[in-house]
């Protein structure tokens, strides 16, 4: 049982890590450019696609996420340029619309281009295996330690990126005050298309990521937007170290709470009931969390705005 | 107003903005009540449960125009009380209550309760923070309704007949589409009562500016809150009739892309408009129809549409009748002044 | 001597660090035209947002006619008679003139939560809106959209709004700002006709007016007032100079803003 809780913990911070990739770009753009992009999760989805369109051209897994990131990017920015750049200036009932639509046209643009099926990215072979990390009693898969690094290596790069820049005292700036960074003026035009690309890509690395262990498949942007949203609530929005901690709250709240609920279910309902019942409890449990956050704490655990 | 003179023309401001007058209103109900009898005459059976589609769903985005177009209040949860109102229904009949009489009230008493709650919380909030905060309780709603094997899981509760009325069968469509008609009627009769009273008037106000309505006395939250409420139990009639309908209820109808869906409808037909939300469901299934039958790939129209109407006409199909009126009329100096200040924006 | 209307009790209000408002004392007589001024940053705003109830105090009381209203929501002040008007011009600006006194005429006669008769021949909002119009002078405009107002009636309307509340006691936040020299003057000539009905607290910059209309004067410094006198003896109280002299955005009897 205790190897068990080590090996769901270990799941939770890998899915909050993945979430923290998607939650990042997010609060940026929320933060800085006061932007509903409900669209968010379709980035991740577009990332993952590519991904596995590369790898199928390639056959080798870190070409073809490298692709996928650029690509994504690339996309973000376009965007940012021809779309969020007008949005900006209008309601966020234009913005939430705008964005369902971007959805809808993601969506359906893949299906065309991509069927209907869902897509499989292969893992590059010397991670397919287990990693033993006690031995003879905890094995845990190579694949998602490797995520698990990744996570943790970007969340310190955009630790880095955000306290020890020129750009990061920008996007502080922008995120602290809005009106006054829009003051500064010239450079924040190309800020927000940088802001944007740089989620877009973090969309992509998760996208990609993922894809070996979830299917590709249209739609995986809705079911992620969610919890993402939840995270930089309960984080704070326009905050970094609140969108690492809301995820990495939430990937164990689910991951964990799930395993929990499920094995203390047992004790009161029949199994099968509490297979069903417990990961829903877990998840409702985030937006529990996020509600109470939001009427305790109004500006979130930990507030970008003074 | 009785101390104008008659040669002055009021200007119109968003108090009144698109009221109907009562012959549009008879006609409008005329045209609806001989709708079935011309499609059966034409042997198009199939749609007068599409015409019952259409008024539900007309029903369900006029309530949502209440409290998104005439509050202010943007609710990306509104799913929430159309499932409400439809799971409401559905639970009842499985417990053998189908009488209509006690069924779509208590639906409607459900889903107007999940508004008092979700309002009493989500109104302390402002701008995102209410669009995400009724979005994630609309989802813990669908996950309430996943999860519990009472609720039917993933499949949904099936009703097994429709709501039943004393000496009359609601199981033909044409029967349906009447009761369905006369429900909708009455709740559009309220609705028209509710925007243009006291009430309606300090609600688009405080749409408008809460700060100087909270000045002047007006009980702000209150006031929101009893337009969420109303305008969620509204919602939870067109659930319950919508369950009636397709004879189930199922969680997608608690889904976010619907609660997008109902916002669309209010947008296309422009939001604060009294027939905003009738004619924006009625284009919107329109379209679906006729799209849909042509090509499997309606979303990506439907979105590029959306898209459109966002970058070049956010106020929906309703304002372009005053855009017209508005170009052809010579502009008066009142108005070509701030033609001529936005001009210079 | 006329009774005292509102008494401000040791009032404390703190944003993080900053006493906005530090044990301040306050009281204002019925009928009196009471002036409020000190350097900027001296917390007048955040008093008069607590004397309205848009913000909270931490600590300390407010009472108004011998009632503690100190945790009274807005608009249960208003009721009371309480009322405030903008610095920055706070209206509807898309509807006309007529429209928005007759909201705060309904406010006032209630029935906001009468969902079924129908507003637009209703006599007794026209009647309250018309009243208050014709004691701002803006009764030639009823029908005009309030944007495509001069700011100077916009700034009439603003204090038009609070009159037809019918309040016992009016906050003017800065009534003269932005206003031409002639508008100000007609805005002086109404606040002075307001004396008889109502008593005012006016918070203004505009140090001529202040001298020129107000009954007594307190002084706000750091969120305290430290001088509560008629204006011939604040113009000559030492701790007064210096407390304006020591603030280099002085606002000596020219600096109208």
């Amino acid at each position: 049982m205790f190897y068990l809780i080590i090996e769901q913990a270990l799941n939770g911070l890998q899915y909050g890590l993945m979430l923290f990739l998607l939650a990042a770009g997010l609060t940026l753009v929320f933060g800085i450019m006061d932007l509903i992009n409900l669209a968010h999760g379709s980035l991740y989805m577009i990332g993952a696609f590519l991904a596995a369109a590369f790898y199928q051209a390639f056959q080798s897994f870190f070409p073809a996420l490298l692709l996928a990131i650029i690509a994504t990017a690339l996309i973000g920015a376009i965007l940012e340029r021809v779309l969020y750049r007008r949005l900006q200036r209008m309601s966020h009932l234009s913005q939430v619309l705008a964005t369902f639509a971007l959805i809808l046209i993601a969506n359906e643009t893949i299906k065309i281009i991509f069927g209907a099926q869902p897509l499989m990215i292969g893992m590059p072979a010397s991670l397919s295996g287990p990693l033993e990390l006690v031995s003879d009693e905890l094995y845990y898969p190579a694949y998602r330690m490797l995520i698990i690094v990744v996570g943790l290596a970007v969340a310190l790069g955009l630790h880095l990126l955000v306290n020890r820049t020129r750009i990061g005292m920008w996007m502080r700036a922008g995120a602290s005050n809005p009106e006054m960074a829009a003051v500064m003026g010239v450079r924040i035009k190309p800020l927000f298309t940088f802001v944007f690309a740089l989620g877009a890509a973090l969309c992509a690395l998760a996208g990609a990521l993922l894809g070996p262990l979830l299917a590709v498949s249209v739609g995986m942007g809705e079911s992620i937007l969610i919890p993402a949203f939840e995270v930089i609530v309960i984080g704070g929005i326009g905050s970094m170290r609140g969108a690492l901690v809301g995820s990495l709250l939430v990937g164990m709240i689910d991951t964990l709470g799930r395993l929990l609920l499920t094995v203390g279910l047992k004790l009161v309902v029949d199994s099968a009931t509490a297979a069903t019942l417990g990961p829903t409890l877990a998840s409702m449990m985030v937006s529990v969390l996020m509600v109470c956050v939001l009427f305790f704490r109004p500006q979130g655990l930990f507030p970008a705005r003074g | 107003m009785k101390s104008t003179p008659s040669h002055v023309r009021k200007p119109e401001t968003p108090l009144l903005a698109g009221l109907p007058g009562p012959w549009t209103a008879i006609a409008v109900a005329l045209v609806l009540a001989i709708y079935p009898l011309i499609m059966s005459s034409l042997g198009e059976e199939f749609y007068i449960s599409v015409g019952s589609r259409v008024l539900i769903l007309a029903l369900a985005a006029s309530a949502l125009n209440l409290a998104l177009g005439y509050g202010g209040m943007i609710s990306l949860g509104h799913a929430a009380f159309l499932g409400a109102g439809g799971y409401g229904v559905a639970i009842l009949a499985k417990y053998g209550v189908i009488a209509a009489w006690v069924a779509i009230p208590a639906a409607v008493g459900l889903a107007a309760f999940a508004a008092l709650v979700i309002g009493v919380i989500s109104l302390r909030t402002r701008g995102v923070y209410f669009i995400m905060i009724t979005l994630a309780f609309a989802q813990l709603f669908y996950y309430l309704a996943v999860s519990l094997p009472e609720f039917g899981g993933d499949d949904g509760l099936p009703l097994s007949s429709r709501s039943a009325i004393p000496g009359l069968s609601l199981e033909s469509d044409l029967a349906f589409y009447y009761f369905v008609l006369f429900t909708a009627g009455l709740a559009f009769v309220l609705l028209y009562r509710l925007v243009a009273s006291r009430f309606g008037r300090a609600l688009v106000a405080i749409r408008e500016n809460e700060r100087r309505m909270a000045a002047i006395g007006y009980p702000v939250f209150r006031l929101k809150l009893m337009a969420f409420v109303l305008s969620g139990g509204l919602a939870g009639l067109a659930g319950a009739l919508l369950a009636n309908l397709s004879l189930g209820v199922t969680p997608h109808t608690l889904t976010w892309h619907q609660s997008g869906l109902l916002m669309v409808m209010v947008i296309i037909g422009g939001s604060g408009y009294f027939w905003g939300g009738i004619t924006g469901a009625a284009i919107f299934l329109l379209l679906e129809e006729t799209i849909s039958t042509q090509t499997e790939h309606w979303n990506l129209i439907l979105g590029v549409l959306l898209l459109f109407i966002v970058l070049v006409a956010p106020n929906g199909v309703m304002s372009l009748r005053e855009r017209i009126i508005a170009a052809r009329r010579p502009p008066s100096p009142a108005h070509a002044k701030a033609a001529s200040e936005e001009n210079a924006r | 001597m006329s009774h005292t209307i509102l008494q401000v009790e040791n009032l404390v209000k703190r944003f993080g660090g900053l006493m906005a408002t530090d044990h301040c004392n306050l009281e204002v007589r019925a009928g009196e035209i009471h002036a409020l001024i000190g350097p900027n940053g001296a917390g007048k705003t955040t008093l008069l947002a607590q004397l309205c109830g848009e913000l909270a105090p931490d600590s300390g009381r407010i009472l108004f006619e011998g009632r503690d209203i100190t945790r009274l929501p807005i608009h249960k002040r208003v009721g009371a008679g309480i009322v405030r008007s903008f610095q920055i011009t706070t209206l509807l600006p898309k509807l006309t003139v007529r429209e928005n006194l007759a909201l705060a005429v309904q406010a006032r006669t209630g029935h906001s939560f009468d969902f079924l008769g129908t507003v637009a021949d209703e006599s007794d909002l026209d009647e309250g809106a018309e009243d208050a119009a014709r004691r701002v002078g803006l009764i030639d405009v009823m029908e005009q959209i309030v944007s495509t107002l001069s700011h100077g009636k916009q700034r009439a309307l603003e204090l038009g709004m609070a009159l037809a509340c019918k309040p016992r006691l009016l906050l003017l936040d800065e009534p003269m700002a932005g206003t031409d020299p002639e508008e100000s003057k007609r805005m002086g000539e109404l606040i002075h006709s307001l004396r008889d009905e109502h008593t005012l607290i006016l918070v203004e910059h505009d140090m001529d007016a202040v001298f020129r209309l107000a009954d007594r004067v307190s002084v706000l410094v750091a969120g305290a007032v430290i001088a509560t006198d008629t204006p011939e003896q604040i113009r000559n109280n030492p701790q007064v100079i210096s407390a304006y002299l020591g603030d280099d955005e002085s606002a000596g009897p020219e600096a109208v803003q």
